[in-house]
């Protein structure tokens, strides 16, 4: 969490960098660790559930390809929210500060739609060890994805109302990495468990 | 149940190996604290002496004291690999085979080539290599007889394998060596070790079914067929349940509930009164047996040798 | 100490020597706590046949008392001199994000409660420290001990990781003008390589604990071998935390001796690059080792022998760090003070506990050791022959900057000697015991195996160790009571805390300090360093953090989370609602000020 969501001591570092962004990259290290565990956890489970859906039988490449694409380009969104905040831009900031969430709560729409589909098919955390770890999985990422949308939500208010400047680039750029991770994150799901099967 | 003392191969492998590494560990640690102690004899603070030079480093200090642990650690890991694949080797295949199911707190013993089924205590002949297949049935247990050797763990899903040769005649004790809850302490077993001629006359005894009950015992075993035992237990003729130990033999056996007391009558009447009582968490309930049932039953199991 | 006195000034304290000091008396009460556990244990193993205590107490005894000094007592000592003294060591005023630190604390001790609470209702964790599955399921774990257990965990964790990236940032950040980092303390090296262990290590136990808690409450069956699951899963994600967490609890003592050696002696550590080096070099390769703790659980041959390598690898490190602490001792002028005799005893106990560490790490050597008292002798001379021993020559060697006061010699030196006595007495019998075949996490064992006579002799240790810590609590009172009054410098020492006041003021520096080489104090006593200058501004108008009610909100919300799955939903609810309500007054508070 940020000191206070203003620069309110510009004290100088022994690096240069930023307090608020080196302690954010040292948390994204965590993150790498949780999500690797995480992944690993599906890997050793991978082909091992003997009885209940499997994985070609139920996941939709095509579907989920275009949630993936939603992703990626509210990534794309991103890095435009954060080139308005840093030139002043308050059109942009407030277009390209939602929009960002906007696709980033369709993908998530897309994952609601394809869970409720899975269980419908018989896909349940509890039937199979696939139906386990890829819920787990994929759920932890959503969580992570969903926290994403509420804080983009709330720096776009904090655009509507005029009250973010340039000096709170490194904020949204903070806000940037998070959701950048995120995309990535999901990139390496969507590789190891939808594509490489 | 001493490390120290093996009386089979894995246990001699090992404690060689072990006795190297105690006669290395020694030498670092008399060097070492010797050493601790002499600088501080020597350089403790005096009236008169004069203060410290400020040496920062010494480069050559540094490689040596580096190269020679890592002497040391490539020394001993020598016999240490060499320990490992010899000991984690492909069994001959003269190698007696028994699987062993780790229960909650007790151990199923069977000897599928020989068509035996026993409990607890694990009868094998002196100068055949023997390999132990390592199952469980609920959580993560380990056999360890340490004066045979090491442990192996007694995981769900997964088949271990534990292979040794035993030389001596003997009974060696042994216990469950990873928590597995409330009786845990309690889960202990016997290795008996007798001469092939011994053994073979062992599995020929318990290959069949036991001698037929006369007299007290007759009622005894009306008292196993009515008080609900057949549930659990197996008796060869009799009853079939795998809920808890086989039965058919359980006369000549040293100890009951998994090594925990001497098979005396007292100890065994006690036992079948309240199990959970002498042994806690115990699976098998207080059944509802009159005086006289108990001792019939006491008398019955007595016989089945 | 803070201007402002009373419970509210503590509860919203961001002051990093506050929360230190908090962090450092909820550890030694947590401490109290694991230790008449301990106690208790070893009653029950002196006389296992008399009843004292039967499975299921004494399954949650070892439980808790290994949670507890891993969890609340070793790593918040640590944390509290991470608080106090890496940012006076450095020449910082605060940590980089002072109401993180608080927060930390804060989740910390409510997380320690929560643990605790378990026993209000008989149900303390009983499954082992490394509670392993699948013991821990819901069919052979029926009570809520184990839920305690995980959900605690997952607490703690939080706590770790969140401080874990404030003390990286502000010794990476805030470090005076001329500290490079090869001129940082090495205390404070230890404390960066300590913190990157964690975030990089927690991670892994918190997706094996999610997982345990899918299986428990939701009926995943990841761990459960009858459903394919497999339980080795569980001991491959502990573990790899598990080991790094050995060096998260022993690097930071070793930083202590690092620090207290050299005063005493009155020399710079010898080789402090290569110091340095081992320090990182045990953190990376720590991460390469985690399975020799399942050397008995048939990973193969090829995998027992290249963990067996790695490990053997890692005491060379270790071993280096020993040599260059014997040649800082060498040549110097040493004066055994109280700090310094623990430093020397870290040196002499941890060693042993480091050399049965390379027996075990020989798989078939190991195969006879595992979960024998072999290894229970190896943990705690490694734990408290090791860490113990160094956080009480940190607490010797900080008291008086925290407290102003002096600790009795006199007291100290029966403290250190009751220690090493009891220390030996209680755990080098445990050798002989696992060699002899005794088992651990055993309530009682058979009367003809001669375990008796060293378990009676391990118990009297305990006595004696029990004497150790009662005048170590008699001699600290007496300090805060009556103790000599402590000038800034009591030890003639090299580094930065040493210039300021104590206790310091609470901006720490009326001007922050330019550094110009390691040792900075030091050379500045020495003459080799031009005058300090005169403060450029009045104490007064430093810039501190102001205090902050929402880190202890924010830590409730999240404990209430937690508390609420054991409880009902809605406590869970309630305290989701806190949290995120705290949350955002917690990133807001600041941001009026900067935009009106």
């Amino acid at each position: 969490m940020a000191e206070g969501l203003a620069t309110a001591h510009a004290e100088p570092t022994s690096t240069g960098l930023d307090h608020r962004k080196m302690g954010f990259w040292a948390f994204l290290g965590s993150e790498c660790m949780f999500f690797g565990s995480l992944i690993a956890t599906y890997m050793a489970f991978k082909g091992r559930s003997a009885s209940g859906p499997q994985p070609h039988e139920i996941l939709n490449i095509p579907l989920t390809s275009i949630s993936t694409f939603v992703l990626l380009m509210s990534s794309l969104l991103m890095v435009l929210a954060l080139a308005a905040v840093q030139r002043g831009d308050r059109l942009g900031m407030k277009l390209w500060l939602f929009g960002t969430p906007f696709f980033g709560a369709i993908f998530l729409g897309f994952q609601v739609y394809e869970f409720v589909t899975f269980v419908e098919e018989g896909l349940t955390l509890q039937v199979n060890l696939f139906g386990g770890s890829f819920f787990v999985l994929t759920g932890f990422h959503g969580a992570h994805v969903s926290v994403g949308v509420i804080w983009l939500l709330t720096l776009w208010v904090m655009a509507l109302r005029n009250r973010l400047t340039p000096r709170d680039a490194t904020l949204v750029e903070i806000a940037g990495l998070y959701w950048h991770f995120v995309d990535i994150v999901w990139i390496v799901i969507f590789t190891f468990v939808y594509l490489l099967q | 149940m001493s490390t120290f003392n093996p009386v089979a191969d894995l246990g001699w492998r090992i404690d060689t190996l072990f006795t190297n590494f105690i006669g290395w560990t020694l030498f670092i640690l008399v060097v070492v604290e010797a050493l601790l102690v002499w600088v501080i004899w020597s350089f403790r603070d005096r009236p008169g002496r004069e203060e410290p030079k400020p040496v920062h480093g010494h480069v050559g200090l540094e490689i040596g004291w580096t190269l020679i642990p890592v002497m040391i650690v490539t020394i001993i890991s020598v016999p240490t690999i060499a320990t490992i694949f010899r000991t984690q080797a492909t069994p001959a295949p003269n190698a007696l085979r028994i699987e062993v199911t780790g229960r909650q707190w007790w151990w199923e013993v069977r000897y599928p080539e020989l068509n035996v089924v026993t409990a607890n205590e694990i009868v094998v002949p002196v100068g055949r290599p023997v390999t132990l297949e390592l199952k469980s049935a609920d959580v993560i247990h380990s056999f360890w007889v340490p004066r045979v050797g090491g442990k192996r763990d007694l995981i769900g899903g997964k088949v271990n394998r534990l292979t040794f040769t035993v030389d001596t005649p003997g009974t060696y004790p042994g216990q469950c060596a990873e928590f597995c809850g409330l009786s845990h302490a309690n889960m202990r077993m016997l290795l008996v070790a007798e001469s092939p001629e011994a053994f073979d006359r062992w599995v020929q005894s318990k290959r069949e079914p036991s001698v037929p009950p006369t007299g007290v015992a007759e009622g005894g075993r009306a008292a196993f067929m009515a008080g609900g035992c057949v549930a659990c237990h197996a008796i060869r003729g009799l009853s079939s349940g795998v809920v808890g130990p086989d039965l058919t033999h359980f006369g000549s056996r040293q100890t009951i509930a998994a090594g925990l007391f001497a098979n005396t009558p007292e100890n065994l009447a006690a036992w079948i009164k309240d199990p959970p009582a002498m042994k806690p968490g115990a699976r098998m309930p207080k059944l509802p047996l009159g005086d006289e049932q108990l001792s019939a039953l006491v008398v019955y199991l007595g016989s089945l040798k | 100490m803070s201007r402002h006195a009373g419970v509210w000034s503590w509860i919203t304290t961001v002051d990093h020597k506050r929360i230190g000091i908090l962090y450092g008396v909820s550890a030694f009460v947590f401490f109290l706590i694991g230790g008449i556990e301990a106690v208790l244990i070893r009653v029950q193993l002196a006389f296992p046949r008399d009843g004292l205590i039967g499975p299921e107490a004494y399954n949650q005894l070892f439980t808790m008392h290994a949670t507890t000094m891993v969890f609340l007592a070793v790593m918040p000592a640590s944390s509290a001199f991470f608080n106090y003294i890496v940012p006076l060591m450095i020449g910082a005023r605060d940590v980089a994000f002072p109401r993180l630190n608080a927060l930390s604390f804060w989740i910390f001790l409510f997380g320690g409660i929560f643990i605790n609470a378990s026993f209000l209702f008989g149900a303390a964790p009983d499954a082992g420290w490394f509670g392993y599955a699948n013991l821990t399921s819901k069919s052979f774990s029926e009570g809520a001990n184990s839920d305690f257990w995980l959900l605690g965990l997952l607490v703690l964790g939080t706590s770790s990781l969140i401080a874990a990236f404030n003390f990286i940032v502000t010794i990476i950040n805030l470090r005076a003008p001329g500290m490079t980092l090869m001129r940082m303390p090495i205390f404070a090296w230890m404390t960066l390589i300590t913190q990157f262990l964690i975030i990089l290590a927690f991670p892994a136990v918190t997706v094996g604990l999610i997982l345990l808690g899918f299986d428990r409450f939701i009926g995943t069956n990841f761990y459960n071998p009858a459903e394919g699951g497999n339980p080795l899963l569980w001991q491959h994600l502990f573990w790899l935390f598990g080991h790094p967490e050995v060096y998260i609890l022993i690097l930071p003592a070793m930083g202590i001796v690092s620090e207290v050696l050299p005063t005493f002696s009155r020399k710079p550590l010898f080789g402090y690059p290569v110091v340095v080096y081992s320090g990182i070099l045990i953190a990376f390769f720590g991460f390469g080792v985690w399975s020799h703790h399942m050397f008995t659980v048939g990973l193969g041959p090829v995998a027992d022998a290249a963990f067996s390598i790695a490990t053997m690898l890692i005491g060379i490190p270790t071993g280096v760090k020993i040599f260059n602490w014997l040649a800082t001792l060498w040549g110097g002028r040493i004066r055994f003070s109280t700090p310094c005799n623990f430093a020397l005893g870290f040196i002499s106990m941890f060693l042993i506990g480091g050399l049965s560490g390379i027996m075990h790490a020989s798989p078939p050597v190991d195969m006879q050791q595992q979960d024998s008292y072999f290894v229970v002798a190896h943990l705690h001379y490694v734990l408290v022959g090791g860490s113990l021993a160094g956080l009480f020559a940190g607490i010797y060697y900080w008291w008086p900057k925290i407290t102003g006061r002096l600790l009795d010699e006199r007291l100290g030196r029966w403290n250190f000697w009751l220690f090493m006595i009891g220390f030996n007495v209680t755990f080098f019998p445990m050798h002989f015991l696992g060699v002899m075949g005794m088992p651990r996490r055993i309530y009682t064992y058979a009367p003809n195996l001669n375990w008796e006579l060293w378990n009676r002799v391990s118990t009297v240790g305990v006595v004696v160790l029990t004497l150790s810590i009662l005048a170590f609590l008699l001699n600290s009172v007496q300090s805060l009571r009556r103790g000599a009054v402590a000038t800034a410098d009591p030890w003639d020492g090299r580094t930065l805390e040493w210039s300021v006041p104590s206790p310091p003021p609470v901006y720490n520096f009326a001007e922050i300090p330019v550094v110009r080489g390691r040792d900075e104090l030091w050379a500045r006593k020495q003459g080799r360093r031009p005058p300090v200058p005169e403060p450029t501004r009045a104490p007064s108008e430093i810039h501190l953090p102001a205090p902050s009610h929402y880190p202890i909100l924010v830590a409730l919300g999240i404990v209430a989370v937690v508390a609420g799955a054991l409880i009902h939903l809605w406590v869970s609810i309630v305290g989701a609602i806190v949290m995120v309500y705290g949350a955002y007054r917690f990133a807001f508070e600041y941001r009026s000020e900067a935009h009106t």
